[in-house]
């Protein structure tokens, strides 16, 4: 993780005491709270999940989508690394620090909404695990993964305190981990879609395919551009800096490729299981499906010109549409279009929100203290001051 | 207020390296395409020959839930309310508390029994004990498990890590979990395995007044079913009662009623092995349709295609290590050069 040939990555500095990070603290504290309800009370105290929906936003948007949504770093490893695109280089740094966050979350989050989670040893316990389950996949993936990130990381632990010897040991191996670090995120953002299958006819033919696998990887690709172009932005924003415009646009264009290749196997594959008509009925799960889709369509429209790619904010809201689309993917999928039968409905609790909610304020807490304190963004030549708090 | 960089020869270099990349990446998944294609599809399994079932006649159920009763004592299960006076256990359908219920089909004026329009019908709802279940498939843990004799397919509590994945998983809505307590476990039935060795079976079969739900070899209930579709509606027939296959004689005379010409459970997902006949649609008394090709074998014929033996991941890994290996070392080297060029 060497930046040398660009602005090598610094610390943001600043207060961490600001209104932001009180609110993000006060929504953890929330959070916390009821998280021990839960525990010491049952899912049915804090959540409204049931028998016909027992997969609530907790799993559905907390670790489905929240570590879809962390698919930053891993898609800049795959520029970077494998393809060998260094000038995209600044970018990794923030881009993994996103993921760590996301996945960590994502982790802790599936521990409290597991109902014996004490036992969640098994998943790794030889005598256990079963090899056929796509869950097991799934998370023996993500927390090899998780692990697979600090490392990655930890050269930016290691540099702000001054450990060059350990770091450099580190470095001379960590080929290792950023390969290990792009072939486990492809598996299991894979298998999330491949989880979809064992339901059967619960779920609407639009979203029940074996195709899911690569329908879900090639989303999640698309989903760690879309997120970088957002984070980019926000973080300019927030920070008063540049817009690494220089570095987002063509970014972009890799962006809309697999944007194209996405709806390419999406609707061919409709078409060749004969479900495409139910994509025109007047039901409210084929406006769904339009609005997803819409969602993917738009950045093409958005930003589909290199002029177009230079403006910071249609790259903004080409990067929600294409969150927008990813999220909708995976909340079809499980909740709006899976149906197990008549009597049942879901939607989420007050609670269940605030969790969901918390989680992504410790994460954007993380990501301030962090991008304040330790060498992540790209230092500033022209206006290195650190931002107003 | 944003710069562009200029193409320069060093970006060209670097398309050529970016073209290099794909060709190395594109070889490796080729390859680890081939390696995989030799894993072979996972067919739908079929019943064990000793399979253990239930055979629910829904034309002979008088809807008087002594199974339901039976089934909560059987299995130390508490009562569930659904009236205002909680006098006595009146669940309206399966729970983490409830492992079998009868529900009822109610059409119109309600005046017939087992009449599609202005009638009403009884269906038992309880595990089908798939031949090939979603849940054992789904589950991480192997909490859920098919005995490869009887087939039952059981659950245990101590290996369970409450994902739930069980419960999305089922086409029939079976596995269900226990939400109000912060140690809930997944019920559902487990065809009363535990009352075997006090030569028992299961408890809704013994009670049950009229051999509308009869245990007994799914082989041997097949052959019933087979026969009772074969009868003249109207007609009079001996109808076992209790245990199908062993036990005392509990055989009464009765009337025939008019079958749907199927019998739930023969090919459904492979084959299940509680099978059911009924006089009422079956999509109607809410026994989904379901394909002869169970979802488990797709989603592991997928699972094995692509990670059978850790063939494709270790060789994508493989491709990525060497890639990566050579581009984060060059990277150490352009560091010098590279970083005068691009003040801009």
């Amino acid at each position: 993780m060497n930046a040398q040939p660009h602005a090598a990555p610094a610390p943001v500095g600043g207060s961490l005491f600001n209104a932001t990070t009180l609110v993000c603290g006060v929504l953890i504290a929330v959070m916390v709270t009821i998280i021990l309800v839960r525990l010491f009370f049952g899912l049915a105290s804090t959540t409204n999940v049931n028998d016909g929906y027992s997969w609530g936003i907790w799993v559905v948007v907390d670790v489905f989508i929240g570590s879809a949504l962390a698919c930053g770093g891993f898609c800049m490893a795959l520029l970077v690394y494998i393809f060998n695109k260094g000038k995209y280089h600044p970018l990794v740094r923030p881009a993994l620090l996103g993921s760590l966050f996301g996945y960590t979350l994502a982790g802790a989050a599936i521990t409290f909404d597991l109902g014996r989670w004490w036992n969640f040893w098994h998943i790794f316990w030889p005598g256990y695990f079963n090899v056929n389950s796509v869950m097991f996949e799934v998370a023996a993936c993500i927390t090899l993964y998780i692990i697979v990130m600090w490392i990655e990381f930890s050269p930016v632990f290691l540099e702000k305190m001054g450990l060059r010897d350990a770091r450099r040991k580190l470095e001379k191996v960590l080929f290792l981990f950023i390969a290990l670090g792009v072939v486990l995120p492809m598996m299991h953002q894979a298998s999330l879609g491949t989880m979809l299958v064992v339901m059967g006819g619960q779920v609407h033919p639009l979203w029940q395919t074996p195709m899911q696998p690569l329908i879900y990887l090639l989303s999640a690709i698309t989903l760690g551009y879309g997120v970088i172009l957002f984070e980019s932005c926000v973080a300019a924003s927030a920070y008063r800096r540049q817009i690494e415009v220089s570095m987002l646009n063509p970014m972009a264009r890799v962006m809309l490729g697999i944007i194209a290749v996405f709806l390419l196997v999406r609707f061919t594959d409709i078409a060749v299981r004969g479900v495409l008509g139910e994509a025109f009925q007047p039901t409210y799960i084929a406006l769904t499906f339009w609005i997803e889709n819409a969602c993917l369509i738009a950045p093409l429209l958005l930003i589909g010109t290199v002029a177009a790619r230079r403006n910071p904010a249609r790259l903004f809201l080409a990067g929600i549409a294409v969150m927008l689309g990813g999220i909708l993917l995976r909340l079809n999928g499980f909740l709006i279009a899976f149906d197990t039968g008549p009597g049942w409905s879901y939607f989420p609790s007050v609670p269940e929100l605030l969790v969901t909610i918390g989680i992504f304020a410790a994460e954007i807490l993380g990501y301030i203290i962090i991008t304040r304190r330790f060498p992540v963004l790209p230092r500033e030549e022209t206006y290195a001051l650190p931002a107003r708090s | 207020m944003h710069t562009e960089v200029t193409t320069t020869p060093a970006d060209e270099n670097s398309r050529r390296k970016f073209l290099k990349g794909c060709v190395n990446a594109a070889g490796a998944a080729v390859t680890a395409g081939t390696v995989s294609s030799t894993v072979e599809a996972r067919d739908t399994y079929q019943r064990p020959p000793e399979a253990l079932g239930l055979l629910y006649d829904a034309t002979l159920c008088i809807g008087c839930k002594a199974c339901v009763a039976a089934c909560k004592r059987a299995n130390d299960n508490p009562a569930e309310f659904s009236t205002a006076d909680k006098l006595w256990d009146t669940p309206l359908d399966t729970s983490g508390y409830t492992f079998n219920i009868i529900k009822m089909y109610r059409s119109g004026t309600m005046s017939t029994k087992d009449d599609e329009s202005n009638g009403y019908a009884f269906m038992k709802t309880s595990c089908m004990h798939c031949a090939d279940p979603s849940c054992v498939s789904a589950c991480p843990v192997t909490a859920m498990t098919k005995d490869p004799r009887t087939g039952i397919v059981a659950y245990d509590p101590e290996a369970c890590v409450g994902c739930r994945y069980c419960v999305v998983a089922c086409p029939f809505g079976i596995p269900k979990y226990q939400y109000d307590s912060p140690t809930g476990k997944i019920g559902k039935c487990e065809l009363c395995r535990h009352r075997y060795q006090e030569g028992h079976y299961s408890a809704c079969a013994e009670v049950c007044p009229t051999g509308a739900t009869l245990y007994g070899r799914t082989s041997d209930l097949l052959i019933e079913a087979r026969r009772r579709l074969a009868l003249k509606p109207g007609s009079t027939t001996i109808y076992p009662r209790g245990n199908l296959s062993g036990g005392q004689d509990q055989s009464y005379e009765g009337y025939v009623g008019k079958y749907q010409q199927h019998i739930y459970g023969e090919t459904e997902y492979g084959g299940t092995q509680v099978l059911k006949l009924s006089a009422v649609d079956f999509e109607k008394v809410g026994m989904p349709y379901l394909a002869p090709k169970s979802s488990a074998s797709t989603s592991e014929t997928i699972q094995h295609t692509l990670y059978g033996g850790l063939l494709m991941p270790f060789a994508v890994l493989g491709a990525m290590t060497y890639v990566a290996r050579r581009n984060v070392h060059h990277e150490d080297d352009a560091s010098a050069q590279e970083a005068g060029k691009e003040s801009s």
